[in-house]
């Protein structure tokens, strides 16, 4: 397999550290080579969060260039807006609906696009979105919406189902696991996906 | 086993495994985790010094002791800390003494972005920079092998993709934890000029055998591939270099102060085209340009900002992929919380139209619309002694004048400025924002908060007995939530005719988390008064012209209760 890079995006407290956890967790599990690039000094303070996932034999750079990502996923529109650049042409972007306005906008010095959605749709082929944050608390917690993305995103990936639910259970407390795997699987069954898969497949 | 570790983790398991018994630093992006993953070993002393100064002179006494010691800090830092290491080069060590330094290209959470590099030749002592975690840990190994061997403090340098991004470590036993006895050697360690010209000497002939050293130590390799590309590197520019050119022949090097000219010269014979890549400034380019050799670098590589893969392929095989042209998109700042101490306070500065001498912390912050409450920021404790400059170049702008300090800042250097204002007559007032923590850096303990790095009590540092023995008279104290209050305190203070201090006390809203209800908005005059706070759960809501409180965001703290002149906003649950 070609090295695969992807990135996920969002904004601090929406869970991208543990997503990105469980995901080098079942690529290790995999026995893939994994480097991993995380900036989040500020991811206390409301700001973008960017992180970093690079998996196969042999990886050098930790980081990912623009036009070099093989997936997005982004948990806030404006982040998937932000980082669209970074795919790769034929690459997926998978983003969650959810809308968090930066100071700028709160403030009203700056105006959130209303058209992130139908641009990117309209740039990247392989386009999914989702409402994350309402399957999540579907299966019980709005917080859960992590899980759903990782749900959508192991439907891209050649792991076994088994590899991913070992990962949920290393990585989320006992206690939330139930809501968690019921998350995940609301995630990768997401119709969006299963018409997208079906459509490139017929293209290809 | 391996696991997945940063760089700042493998850097603490380093340290572990290789013998350390001591370990100082003062947060700073990107270091900070380097100690707090080492406070989980029991068998390392570890602890927060109030400033970088402090805690190289620490290690320097730890190590002249016969322990093995680690020094970390950000690059900035070694600023601070540079006093004790030009001098600890000349006494050497009694065991071995790292001094991490990382930098951070690209200035991710940096006031500048200095090539610390320079600081080894400067201070004429070894470096090692590492290319990714496990070569991290390993460092720390040989860094106390060279350091103990050579009798010399050993920098290791890394940069903010090596610091933070994960690869694999190869987890091993820890060894010994070696204590060599103290026995007194004055010629050695006391550098009155007639010792340390005899020590000045022994430096020279230090780096001599270093240079010889440098030609065959293991971390500096020949990786001979196709010579029609020959490359000479350092740091995480290797990960780049083996990523965007995998067929090119490499010279990377490990260790960078002094480097190996027959190695280079070798390389530099056997390949025909020679280029150096490396982050920053011209440092290895220089040097191997001194050694009479044509090679390119910042002729195509900008000396500012990280570089990339992607950059090295398009500057050297001029290739370049397709993407996606990038959307238009509105920044996402970081802001303070909701709830933050700092907010009420800038709210009123800017109110009150303040000149603000301003320090490094969250409060930095304030800078940003819609406070912008903040003219100055140089370096961690320049608001005071910045505020005091200002005042005597216009002796009228004192009544207008404040500078602002967090605690864990005033601690770090603040004090001094103090001191400066006391003594040399200023008139300006100085805030302290106590929000008892050291909170930007991920919340580090610190000599006010009462208790340490290791997680033992502590006696807390008092701010206000601190500024009367260091002679100021006026000092108060302030709930920065009662808004009208600080206003108040703040008017008298900058009008009264003597130096003064403020002191805001309220922890920051991280680590004590309010039961408060969120905030209710009821009959909205559409002021827009409440938008000045720059509150992230508080928006306005054009089409319906009101104010709009997030409730997963608001912590009910409740300052913008007291901004609302129209009783629009509530504390929740109290209709």
């Amino acid at each position: 397999m070609a090295n695969l890079n992807i990135l996920l995006v969002g904004v601090g407290g929406q869970g991208t550290i543990l997503a990105s956890k469980i995901l080098t967790h079942a690529a290790l599990a995999q026995g893939y080579t994994v480097k991993m690039s995380e900036i989040h000094g500020m991811a206390q303070r409301g700001g973008s969060v960017v992180t970093q996932v690079r998996l196969g034999e042999e990886v050098y750079s930790p980081v990912i260039d623009e036009g070099e990502a093989d997936i997005i996923i982004a948990f806030e529109q404006l982040e998937a807006y932000r980082s669209a650049h970074f795919l790769r042409e034929g690459g997926v972007l998978i983003a969650n609906t959810q809308k968090i306005s930066p100071l700028p906008v709160l403030i009203g010095a700056a105006t959130y696009p209303d058209t992130i959605l139908a641009n990117l749709k309209d740039k990247v082929k392989r386009f999914v979105e989702i409402d994350g944050l309402k399957l999540a608390a579907a299966a019980g917690n709005a917080k859960s919406t992590n899980v759903v993305l990782m749900g959508v995103l192991a439907r891209f990936m050649d792991f076994p189902q088994e590899v991913w639910q070992d990962a949920l259970k290393a990585r989320i407390p006992e206690k939330l696991l139930a809501l968690n795997q019921k998350a995940f699987a609301f995630g990768y069954d997401y119709p969006g996906v299963a018409a997208l898969l079906e459509t490139v497949a017929g293209k290809e | 086993m391996k696991t997945l570790m940063t760089g700042n983790e493998a850097i603490a398991r380093g340290a572990y495994e290789y013998g350390v018994r001591v370990a100082a630093a003062y947060p700073g992006t990107p270091s900070t985790e380097i100690l707090e993953n080492l406070a989980k070993y029991p068998e390392i002393y570890s602890q927060w010094s109030p400033n970088e100064k402090v805690a190289m002179e620490v290690g320097v006494g730890a190590a002249i002791g016969g322990a093995r010691t680690l020094v970390t800090m950000k690059m900035v830092g070694v600023n601070v800390a540079a006093d004790p290491l030009f001098t600890v080069a000349y006494t050497g060590v009694r065991s071995g003494l790292i001094l991490v330094s990382a930098d951070d290209p690209g200035m991710h959470s940096s006031q500048n972005e200095q090539d610390n590099r320079y600081y080894a030749a400067f201070a004429k002592i070894p470096m090692l920079e590492p290319s990714d975690s496990q070569e991290a840990k390993e460092m720390i190994g040989l860094a106390l092998d060279i350091s103990e061997g050579f009798d010399t403090p050993v920098m290791v340098r890394t940069t903010t993709r090596i610091a933070h991004s994960q690869s694999l470590v190869e987890l091993n036993d820890p060894g010994e934890r070696p204590l060599k006895a103290y026995a007194k050697d004055a010629k050695k360690y006391v550098m009155i000029p007639a010792y340390g010209r005899a020590r000045r000497l022994v430096v020279e002939e230090r780096m001599h055998k270093l240079a010889e050293y440098a030609e065959t130590v293991s971390v500096n390799r020949l990786e001979m591939n196709d010579p029609k590309i020959g490359i000479i590197t350092s740091g995480i520019s290797y990960q780049y270099i083996k990523e965007g050119l995998p067929t090119a022949s490499v010279l990377k090097l490990g260790l960078t102060n002094p480097l190996p000219a027959k190695l280079i010269q070798e390389f530099a014979s056997k390949v025909e085209k020679l280029y150096v890549i490396e982050e920053l400034e011209p440092y290895l380019e220089k040097e191997i340009r001194a050694l009479g050799l044509e090679v390119t670098g910042k002729a195509l590589f900008p000396p500012y900002g990280e570089l990339s893969a992607k950059m090295v392929r398009e500057k050297i095989l001029g290739e370049k992929n397709a993407q996606i042209l990038p959307f238009e998109a509105p920044v996402r700042p970081p802001v303070m919380c909701p709830g933050c101490p700092h907010r009420g306070l800038f709210y009123t500065l800017k109110q009150l139209k303040l000149t603000v001498a301003g320090d490094i912390g969250c409060y930095t912050l304030g800078t940003m619309a819609p406070l912008e409450a903040m003219d100055t920021c140089i370096c961690m404790g320049a608001s005071i002694s910045g505020a005091l400059g200002l005042e005597k170049a216009h002796p009228e702008m004192a009544e207008k004048l404040v500078s602002v300090i967090g605690d864990s800042t005033f601690l770090h250097s603040g004090v001094t400025g103090l001191m400066d204002v006391v003594y040399n007559g200023g008139n300006s007032t100085v805030i302290i924002l106590d929000n008892s923590i050291t909170a930007m850096t991920g919340h580090q303990e610190n000599p006010a908060t009462g208790k340490t790095l290791m997680g033992t009590p502590a006696p807390q540092v008092d701010f206000v007995a601190l500024a009367k023995a260091l002679g100021i008279k006026r000092v108060t104290e302030v709930d920065p939530f009662d808004l009208d209050h600080v206003k108040e305190v703040v008017k008298t203070e900058v009008a009264a005719k003597e130096p003064s201090v403020i002191i805001t006390r309220r922890p920051c809203a991280l680590i004590v988390k309010t039961s408060e209800p969120p905030v209710e908005v009821h009959d909205c005059t559409a002021c827009k008064m409440c938008m000045k706070l720059g509150c992230p759960a508080l928006s306005f809501d054009e089409a319906n012209k009101t104010a709009v409180v997030d409730p997963s965001l608001c912590n009910g703290c409740g300052l913008c209760v007291n901004v609302c002149k129209f009783n629009a906003l509530s504390k929740g649950g109290a209709n």
